[in-house]
């Protein structure tokens, strides 16, 4: 592996940790404390994260519902995680926590919706 | 109509003041200008919300659903698409002006009020910019609430100038919507917002940061054709010979935000130069009586756990304003050494509370003391600290004779 510069986001001090080495012999430099090995590992080796966006629903009012997996999923899957769910449509009115996908198609994940599509809190005419 | 309570804004400020006042026995109506609460969190897809307060990472949406839901099962009156249009003090509190289309402009009287109407982005008129007005300049905010609200990419190559949060979270979201960013331009040395940011949302993607450099002219006539950037020197001012052309049709501006507070200006209350926001106690009592302040219209907060604890308080104080009465706390608090600001900048002794600072400039190994009258309060010891990451103490309540603390941070040498 090429060396590869990483900055922690551990805790405030952001050390550069860069990483160089191949396999189970990956070396790290530049970290303070034992925690930013393990972030440099796991980022080196299975990057993940919570992918947000919007989708598309049948309702005017309420045009685009915002999103996430249901937990992180590899970085460099992104982009075609984002071309399979710019293809659906929600046809309901959902709540957060709904699901949308059960298995988003490549991962384990589900999608879930992360707003209420429901009226919001009613108004009141008051006088 | 009257109420003892009114809140300006259905944001997490405003939602966390309703909830908290009517537990505490207030009668409250809420007021907001859009047709959903959740103010800017309906807007702001993303996650990490909630970390402090629910130890999760939610995002926008769903960390305002939480109080929303709250708010509803107080069953609290909530009046949607309703401006305030003006407001006034009154013999027992303050007379508003309201104003919506299914009940026209009409007249609420409030005992108490509780502003949490939020901040507003700065703009490339308080930053400027040399060239034409072309269409395709955005600030970050309103490209946010163009994609995220009504799904209209603002444009296909895009520059975007300063490192705030906004912006670079909108350089993710722009690129994972196929737009291309080409580069996130800084006049600083270092970027304006969280690093987590900056990891996630520049370097996943590859998204050049380019620090000491700022756009100096915008061209196009109609459309943004592109920008030229500049290097600046310590002066911050562009060093000749360094200007590039750097093609592109929008610009995001995301340059900092502000307190929004026109609303109380005819109030003549007390405001703080360096927050941009009312002077306030721990209660978020302002200077006048029975007003109070909250979230982001007292000083703009990173973290919005932060503004909701803001929210509580102002709620739970007010309602209590309605029985009992009172004004603002007279300790001062001075903020000293290596501070941007600190807020509350009054306290009310006897009472417990939470103080909010942020630093001037990053500084490695520093402890935070608290002292009054020479004597020492708090001390707390920082690894690092840096100005976009706001930080909490706790001060114990203080004793009658305490006239003013004073709060700075001491380098460890
Ligand atoms: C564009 C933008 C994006 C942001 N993105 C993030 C982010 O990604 N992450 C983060 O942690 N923080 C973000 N922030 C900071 C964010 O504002 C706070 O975290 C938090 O949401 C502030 O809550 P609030 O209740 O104080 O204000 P807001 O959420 O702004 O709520 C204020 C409410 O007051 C209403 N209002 C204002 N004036 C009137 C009036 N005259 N009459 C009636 N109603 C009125 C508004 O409609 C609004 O609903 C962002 C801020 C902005 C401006
Ligand atoms: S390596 Fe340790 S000290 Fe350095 S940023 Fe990471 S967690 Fe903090």
């Amino acid at each position: 592996m090429e060396k590869r510069e990483l900055t922690c986001i551990q805790c405030p001090l952001s050390c550069r940790v860069t990483v160089s080495g191949e396999g189970d012999q990956l070396k790290f430099t530049g970290n303070q404390c034992k925690q930013g090995i393990e972030y440099a590992r796991q980022e080196v080796t299975n990057p993940t994260r919570t992918l947000t966006t919007t989708i598309a629903t049948a309702f005017p009012d309420f045009p685009l519902l915002p999103v996430r997996t249901a937990g992180e999923v590899p970085l460099g899957k992104i982009f075609e995680i984002m071309k399979v769910i710019r293809a659906v449509q929600v046809e309901q009115r959902l709540k957060p926590g709904d699901v949308i996908l059960e298995i988003i198609p490549g991962t384990d994940k589900a999608l879930i919706a992360t707003a209420d599509m429901c009226e919001g809190v009613s108004a009141v005419v008051v006088k | 109509m009257h109420t003892d309570v009114l809140v300006i804004g259905a944001g997490p400020a405003g939602l966390a003041a309703a909830a908290a006042a009517a537990e505490h026995g207030a009668e409250v109506l809420l007021v907001d200008r859009e047709s959903r609460p959740g103010g800017i969190l309906k807007q702001c897809i993303h996650d990490g919300f909630g970390v402090i307060r629910y130890e999760e990472k939610l995002t926008g949406p769903e960390y305002a659903y939480r109080d929303i839901e709250a708010v509803r099962a107080y069953g609290l009156r909530v009046l949607n698409n309703t401006f305030v249009l003006d407001l006034k003090q009154s013999v027992d509190g303050f007379s508003l002006l309201l104003q919506n289309p299914i009940d026209g402009a009409f007249r609420v009287d409030t005992k108490a009020l509780v502003a949490a109407n939020g901040c507003r982005e700065r703009t490339s008129r308080q930053v400027f910019i040399h060239g034409d007005r072309p269409a395709g300049i955005y600030s970050a905010g309103t490209a946010q609430n163009l994609i995220n609200l009504h799904g209209y990419l603002p444009g296909r190559k895009v520059v975007i100038l300063g490192s705030g949060d906004i912006g670079m979270i909108m350089a993710r979201r722009l690129t994972l919507e196929g737009a291309e960013v080409a580069g996130v331009y800084e006049i600083k040395d270092e970027p304006s917002g969280l690093t987590r940011n900056r990891v996630q949302c520049l370097d996943d993607y590859n998204i050049p940061l380019y620090l000491n450099t700022t756009v100096t002219r915008v061209h196009g006539t109609k459309r943004v054709t592109g920008v030229s950037v500049a290097a600046v020197g310590a002066d911050l001012k562009p060093l000749p010979g360094s200007e590039t052309l750097v093609p592109c049709d929008t610009l995001l501006l995301s340059v900092g935000l502000i307190p929004e507070n026109d609303i109380l200006e005819p109030l003549a209350l007390e405001f703080d130069a360096k927050t941009g926001g009312p002077v306030v106690d721990q209660r978020m009592m302002t200077s006048v009586p029975g007003l109070f302040s909250c979230g982001n219209a007292t000083h703009v907060n990173d973290m919005v756990d932060y503004v909701s604890e803001s929210g509580f308080n102002a709620g739970r104080a007010a309602a209590n304003y309605c029985q009992h009465g009172g004004s603002q706390g007279s300790v001062e608090v001075v903020s000293g050494n290596n501070l941007l600001y600190a807020v509350p900048q009054r306290l009310v002794s006897g009472e417990e509370a939470a103080i909010y600072f942020r630093s001037d400039k990053t500084i490695d190994r520093v402890i935070l003391v608290a002292q009054a009258a020479g004597k020492e309060l708090f001390r707390e010891k920082y690894l690092r600290i840096r100005p976009p990451e706001m930080q909490k103490i706790v001060l114990q309540p203080l004793s009658p004779e305490v006239e003013s603390v004073e709060i700075g941070l001491e380098e460890v040498t």
